[in-house]
């Protein structure tokens, strides 16, 4: 049974990854957008797509929380406790992306926008670092089980944690670059349409070359999880690959119907990936799923919750998202 | 071990004892927390009877105020998930050893809350943004499913708090480690239903006269239109209808932690030593040498509300009855006292208010008219927020040294962080910026409402949506 708990574990992970991933770039997106002027066009885009759409998304993050440390209360307390201050940073920029996007929308003097604005995109880019990075330093086995504390400071700043909070905010601008072009299309603004696809194809690429330097840095310094990305998880690898060339192939032809679908096809199975390669490990290589799992009456009840997640939670997402997609839920300033 | 060089020279000067700093942070962030919830719970009820007036009556101005009302909703609710996603953090970060070993049953209701949370943050999106294009009844249905999420989601946070108090549910092998879990007994342990009552109700108190307050206040500036009237009458009806609810739901909880927490309750009531008739004491302290000194004692009452059956006879049991570090410290016990006192006292204020407003209702079918009335009102909120903190701490504080209760102690629980005083002032920094701004930001938005001349079309780089304008709400009610 914890087998379908880790399961369930990682497809909210995944879910947050490509819901929640996508408006950390789109707040990336925001950051490099230009000034007040020049940037107002694909931020009014980008406050259009995730306004209605973000707080929903987030809570697939509070679902990761509540499975690992009811699930695997051993695991998230080693977590928690090698990992102090990355978590600390990603909770605070969780605080400061959400309350300052909020602000946002409700002020009009231009000097408090940018503030706004500024605080919500910084924070959008050192929220994912930070996840990536906590993703590194559990793949690389940095998180000791049983209590004790890792490094404080190594444990995250290491070259696979790195690797992972780079991988990860490029990962999720993309994913957010051809979502915005979808957007863009949806609002009938051609010239935005052009600006985020020419974005998207540059993050592809970008995303590509970060993760081809990737397997050389995990060969270096994450032996394990090398290993079994390239025997194992291989065909998710490859999965990753095929999908994120064929979008990029489907930008640059501006021909992007099937872009979306592709992005998060390599973004999903990296992190689809990443779990597969660290099996049967929670903490590589120190704790077994199996060995970290609550008891059976907890793992139930956890199951028990996600069906009734899928029963309740799943058509409110889609109806969310269908009232969004039919721009049945205008963007709307304070009045 | 490059970064272990720093740290290595750096740590040792800035080690300091994590207990203290761990509880402060946790206690704060809380505190900030706790205050969101409220709005978060009772202010969608308020916004829909004002938009179910709005639609049925034909009330433009409810209409109108139901719509704002769930645009500042829309700012209180973003800053409430944000602060509430910090505690899910903070539960790890501050108390890994109490996750790590108690997760498996403190996290059971979490399951079950994460489900509320989820609906509640996807109908919320939909109601904020779905006043201009859905049908006005499709309208305010998306808004019901916010009062359901809001009451069950504090129910099942509030279970897992109960829990800690009353640890049931779980089957611990020799060495104390739970190795099987019942989660009903988890969920529904038995300081869970008034507990989770008496926080529900709480929302709808707290929520009620906070937003009341506010037009209070600017019916004493005279604003005396019919809308600010509207929004008084309907916020201050919820808050005057839950209050005397709440001294019920609470005297039976007092009862409860009388029965089932002797302790926290002899900290409560101010009782060193085992007796009986014991006086309920306002105010007052214990002294390190455990008497009581000052307060006005009220003879045989604290016995008598324990136990209105035996009356005086009632005994209650002393702090004495347990050992030193099973108990309270003094200056906890004090803390405990001192604010079940506050509780009680602008509980009890609240439920005067309410009675002259409802007694003046009854007569007279309309609000009182005194100055003093709407004077007392705009500080109303913020006795009500007294209160719910009053309360919390009472329950908190009252429960130390014990983490679970008679299970596991609090510094046991805490992280062996020894930085958590580096993160508590950035906490509290942020968090005290994070309170300013959201008031100024909800008192501009207010501003801005009132001076409707500024239209959202009109600002350089605001949102105006690029979609086609469809008519607004106010147009499309009218038949």
């Amino acid at each position: 049974m914890s087998t379908a708990v880790a399961v369930l574990l990682f497809v909210a992970i995944t879910a947050y990854a490509i819901f929640g991933g996508a408006d950390f770039g789109a707040g990336f997106w925001d950051l490099v957008a230009g000034g007040a002027e020049r940037g107002e066009r694909p931020r009014e885009v980008i406050d259009h797509s995730i306004g209605p759409v973000w707080e929903a998304n987030h809570v697939w993050l509070i679902f990761v929380f509540v499975v690992l440390w009811t699930g695997f209360p051993e695991a998230y307390a080693s977590i928690t406790l090698t990992l102090f201050v990355p978590l600390t940073l990603a909770a605070l920029g969780i605080v400061l992306r959400g309350s300052s996007f909020a602000f946002r929308k409700t002020v009009f003097r231009t000097r408090d926008r940018r503030n706004f604005g500024a605080a919500f995109a910084l924070s959008s880019v050192l929220v994912p670092y930070c996840m990536g990075a906590i993703a590194g330093a559990i793949a690389s086995g940095r998180v000791p089980a049983g209590g004790k504390a890792g490094d404080p400071w190594t444990s995250w700043v290491n070259p696979t944690s790195v690797l992972g909070g780079v991988l990860a905010v490029v990962a999720v601008a993309y994913l957010a670059a051809v979502y915005l072009v979808w957007d863009a299309r949806r609002l009938a603004d051609d010239e935005m349409v052009e600006y985020f696809r020419r974005r998207a194809v540059g993050a592809a690429i970008v995303a590509g070359a970060v993760a081809v330097v990737g397997i050389f840095v995990l060969r270096a310094d994450a032996r394990y999880i090398f290993d079994e990305l390239t025997t194992k998880a291989l065909p998710l690898v490859l999965v990753s690959a095929v999908c994120g060339t064929a979008s990029l192939i489907l930008l640059a032809r501006n021909a992007d119907r099937g872009a979306r679908l592709l992005a998060i096809g390599a973004v999903a199975s990296v992190v689809v990936g990443w779990g597969v390669a660290q099996w049967p490990y929670m903490l590589p290589k120190s704790l077994k799923v199996s060995q970290a799992a609550a008891p059976t009456g907890t793992l139930s009840t956890l199951l028990v919750a996600a069906v009734l997640a899928a029963l309740i939670v799943l058509p409110g997402f889609i109806l969310l998202y269908v009232l969004d997609q039919k721009s049945l839920l205008p963007a709307e300033g304070a009045d | 071990m490059s970064g272990g060089v720093v740290a290595g020279v750096v740590q040792p000067m800035l080690a300091v004892n994590p207990v203290g700093w761990a509880r402060s942070q946790m206690a704060f962030t809380l505190a900030f927390h706790i205050i969101l919830v409220p709005l978060g719970v009772s202010w969608a009820f308020m916004a829909l009877i004002a938009n179910y007036r709005g639609i049925r009556h034909n009330d433009a101005d409810a209409l109108r105020l139901a719509q704002r009302w769930s645009k500042y909703m829309a700012v209180t609710f973003a800053v409430g998930a944000v602060t509430g996603t910090v505690l899910t953090f903070e539960f790890g970060l501050l108390w890994p050893r109490f996750m790590g070993r108690w997760g498996e049953a403190f996290g059971v209701p979490f399951a079950f809350e994460g489900i509320f949370f989820f609906t509640e943050a996807i109908f919320i999106a939909i109601y904020i943004f779905g006043w201009r294009r859905l049908k006005p009844w499709a309208h305010f249905w998306t808004g019901v499913p916010l009062v359901v999420t809001g009451i069950l989601g504090s129910v099942s946070v509030v279970a897992a708090n109960a829990w800690m108090n009353s640890p049931q549910g779980v089957t611990l092998n020799s060495a104390g480690e739970v190795v099987d879990v019942d989660p009903w007994s988890v969920i529904f342990n038995d300081a869970m239903p008034l507990m989770a009552a008496h926080m529900v109700v709480a929302a709808y108190v707290v929520g009620g006269f906070l937003v009341a307050s506010v037009y209070a206040f600017a019916m004493l500036r005279g604003r005396r239109d019919r809308y600010h009237r509207v929004a008084f009458l309907i916020a201050f009806s919820v808050g005057a209808v839950a209050i005397p609810i709440q001294m019920l739901v609470g005297d039976s909880l007092a009862r409860w932690v009388y029965n089932n927490q002797p302790v926290k309750f002899a900290a409560i009531e101010l009782v060193p030593e085992t007796d009986s008739d014991v006086p309920e004491t306002l105010f007052g302290t214990l002294d390190s040498d455990g008497t009581v000194s000052g307060g006005i004692p009220i003879p045989g009452l604290a016995s008598i509300l324990s136990d209105p059956g035996t009356g005086t006879s009632t005994v209650i049991q002393g702090l004495d009855t347990v050992p030193a570090d099973e108990r309270p410290t003094t200056d906890e016990v004090n803390v405990v006292h001192l604010c079940w006192d506050i509780m009680i006292g602008f509980g009890t204020l609240l439920l005067l208010l309410s009675g002259w407003y409802g007694v003046c209702w009854l007569f007279r079918r309309d609000m009182p008219k005194s100055r003093w009335f709407l004077r007392i009102a705009s500080v109303a909120g913020v006795a009500a927020v007294l209160a719910m903190e009053a309360g919390w701490v009472v329950s908190e504080v009252g429960r130390q040294p014990w983490i679970v209760y008679n299970l596991m102690k609090v510094e046991d629980a805490a992280t062996g962080n020894t930085g958590v005083w580096i993160t508590f002032i950035v906490v509290a920094a942020l968090y005290i910026g994070l309170g300013i701004t959201t008031v100024l930001i909800l008192r501009n938005m207010s501003r801005r409402f009132r001076d409707r001349s500024v239209a959202d079309h009109e600002v350089p780089y605001g949102p105006s949506g690029p979609a086609p304008e469809a008519p607004r709400r106010e147009e499309v009610t009218a038949p």
